[in-house]
């Protein structure tokens, strides 16, 4: 069998991305401690030039290469364009915290590097073979993004406890995987979705294995119930971590599901569904539930996360091209705001401090009162207050689910949305009504208040003109 | 001839004595990791007898990428262990719980 060059280009994005992580990681050996922002530049320019080069090939129509391997269509290049600025932010805000922790290392940079090439190679999967290795490199990467900070106790035994069960969730998905195989003979998921469309759709096996898989994608998701790891991991993981696994490989797991589940399993879609709708229900519930009784900011969100999850898999659910578009926008707006909502603990945290007690927030309107507006902003955009960038998010999801005549998800949802405002509230009015206890200035960097301020104000102008993002996402499923 | 299923029964078998091993494991993390790596050669067995009886190459090869895997996380949770094993002076699965809420 002989591969032809030209199906190479589709991939230049991700030989560009691994080359140039490659080359950063030789680089920094020869760089002492005070030149480590040229590491830092180098990874924003490649993240950049790799942003280029995926607008610059962005298909019109899906073009499948390497033997069914690697697809390439204008889903995974708007998700990549995403998960690429989301990174670059990710790094912006890092820097103080990380150097202030002397952990500001080529490591962390290489390692989000490689993490984000990881993601790129889940994105474009088009065989379960793919789907797995994109998993494998982007998980591994992550367990050593958590146990970055090696003196801190908290921070190893959440990298000890993430690793255990992202071990256990690629063993069930993988269980599921090979369900999968021996049903079908075949790993590519064109290949699995006209074995499903033709054959019987009620074989045991083919149904245990979409089960399986069901279970490991929802524990790399952190939906109920298999959420317990995602509290311990935000909550102990250095806040540049959490920042990380908080956002960008969200992104990452829509499109897994999306390759695994629709273009895999579409025929198998009433009995996805039913397990998709327990998922939901449960991650709505007790995301929201659990999250008021928490104090400290990290693992709040943390709670939050899980509760977004849940309308993420609302958006799947319904089955047709309004839901997955739905569920596409919800996950990119969740992107955005999750930077913010860390990001503002990152940039109150200071050296042998860290802002993630609710109390540290305690008066912060009379300390900084445009960054306590931009968490303000944050907050409402998660509990869904319009104008903000949620507001749309929850609507375009609700809108799908009652469009196919699932009213009660629909108020099942909005009901826990409202419990969830609860405890976001409760935030905006420890901000604003408390009298501060801490008094101390916030020491940033310039460009990352810059940065958190255009993301605030990113995620009013996508609330008040939201039209452009979602026409994208609707595209990208017509 | 040995049929499929003896396999298959045989995967699950090992795949539910992993499973066990890493929920009813109270003592020792290093149990975890072994519990973890047969849970991913349950997998393989899996694969091979399929691959085998379906006549298609596709399944083995799906076998080394995951001992391949297997290898560098096995690397990277043992790097964890030694990390936690500094830092607390104990490997005991009861005593991680200083995170909680």
């Amino acid at each position: 069998m002989s591969v032809d060059v030209k199906e190479f280009i589709p991939l230049m994005p991700e030989i560009f991305l691994l080359s140039m992580a490659c080359i950063i990681l030789i680089v920094d050996l020869y760089l002492s401690d005070a030149n480590r922002s040229i590491t830092y530049g180098l990874s924003v320019i490649s993240l950049a030039i790799t942003g280029l080069i995926t607008f610059q090939l962005m298909p019109t129509s899906p073009e499948v290469v390497l033997a069914g391997t690697f697809v390439s269509d204008q889903m995974s290049a708007v998700l990549k364009m995403f998960v690429y600025l989301v990174t670059a932010i990710v790094m912006v805000y890092s820097g103080k915290y990380l150097k202030d922790r002397s952990i500001y290392k080529g490591e962390f940079f290489v390692l989000v590097l490689f993490g984000v090439l990881g993601m790129m190679v889940m994105i474009s999967a088009h065989s379960m073979l793919t789907i797995y290795l994109g998993l494998e490199l982007l998980s591994l990467c992550l367990y050593a993004l958590v146990a970055m900070h090696r003196d801190s106790m908290n921070a190893t035994e959440a990298a000890m406890k993430y690793f255990i069960l992202g071990a256990l969730a690629s063993g069930l998905l993988l269980y599921g995987m090979s369900m999968l195989y021996g049903a079908s003979g075949t790993l590519d998921l064109g290949e699995l979705a006209k074995f499903i469309a033709a054959g019987d759709q009620t074989d045991l096996v083919l149904l245990m294995g979409a089960v399986f898989v069901v279970v490991g994608l929802a524990f790399k998701l952190g939906a109920v119930p298999f959420h317990m790891w995602v509290p311990d991991v935000y909550h102990g993981s250095p806040t540049a971590t959490t920042l990380f696994i908080g956002t960008a490989p969200k992104l990452a797991g829509f499109a897994m599901i999306m390759r695994l589940l629709v273009e895999g399993m579409g025929d198998l879609h009433a009995h996805w569904q039913e397990y998709l709708i327990i998922l939901a229900v449960l991650s709505m519930v007790i995301g929201n539930v659990i999250a008021i009784a928490q104090t400290n900011l990290k693992r709040m969100l943390a709670y939050s996360t899980i509760a977004h999850m849940g309308f993420v898999l609302l958006g799947i659910l319904a089955g047709n091209e309004q839901g997955y578009s739905a569920a596409m926008f919800y996950t990119i707006a969740y992107a955005i705001m999750g930077l913010g909502g860390f990001g503002m603990i990152l940039l109150l945290s200071r050296k042998g401090f860290e802002a993630e007690d609710l109390n540290d927030f305690k008066g912060l309107n009379d300390r900084s009162p445009w960054f306590a507006f931009m968490m303000l902003i944050f907050l409402f955009s998660m509990a869904g207050v319009p104008p903000t960038l949620g507001f749309y998010a929850k609507l375009a999801v609700l809108q799908a689910v009652v469009n196919i005549e699932m009213v009660w998800l629909a108020i099942v949802a909005v009901i826990f949305s409202i419990v969830g405002a609860f405890y976001y509230l409760r935030a905006v009015k420890i901000m604003y009504f408390d009298k501060a206890e801490d008094h101390s200035p916030i020491t940033s960097s310039a460009d990352m208040r810059a940065t958190l301020s255009a993301n605030g104000l990113l995620v009013v102008a996508l609330g008040i003109y939201p039209s452009g993002l979602i026409a994208l996402c609707v595209q990208v499923f017509s | 001839m040995i049929p499929l299923s003896h396999f298959l029964i045989l995967a699950a078998i090992l795949f539910c004595i992993s499973v066990a091993g890493i929920f009813l494991n109270r003592k020792n993390v290093i149990i975890l990791l072994m519990a973890i790596e047969l849970m991913l050669l349950s997998v393989n067995i899996n694969f091979v007898a399929f691959s085998h009886y379906l006549g298609d190459t596709a399944g083995q090869v799906f076998v080394f990428f995951i001992l391949t895997v297997a290898a560098a996380e096995a690397a990277i949770g043992l790097a964890i262990l030694v990390v936690l094993f500094r830092n607390r002076r104990t490997i005991n699965v009861e005593n991680m719980d200083s995170l909680k809420g």
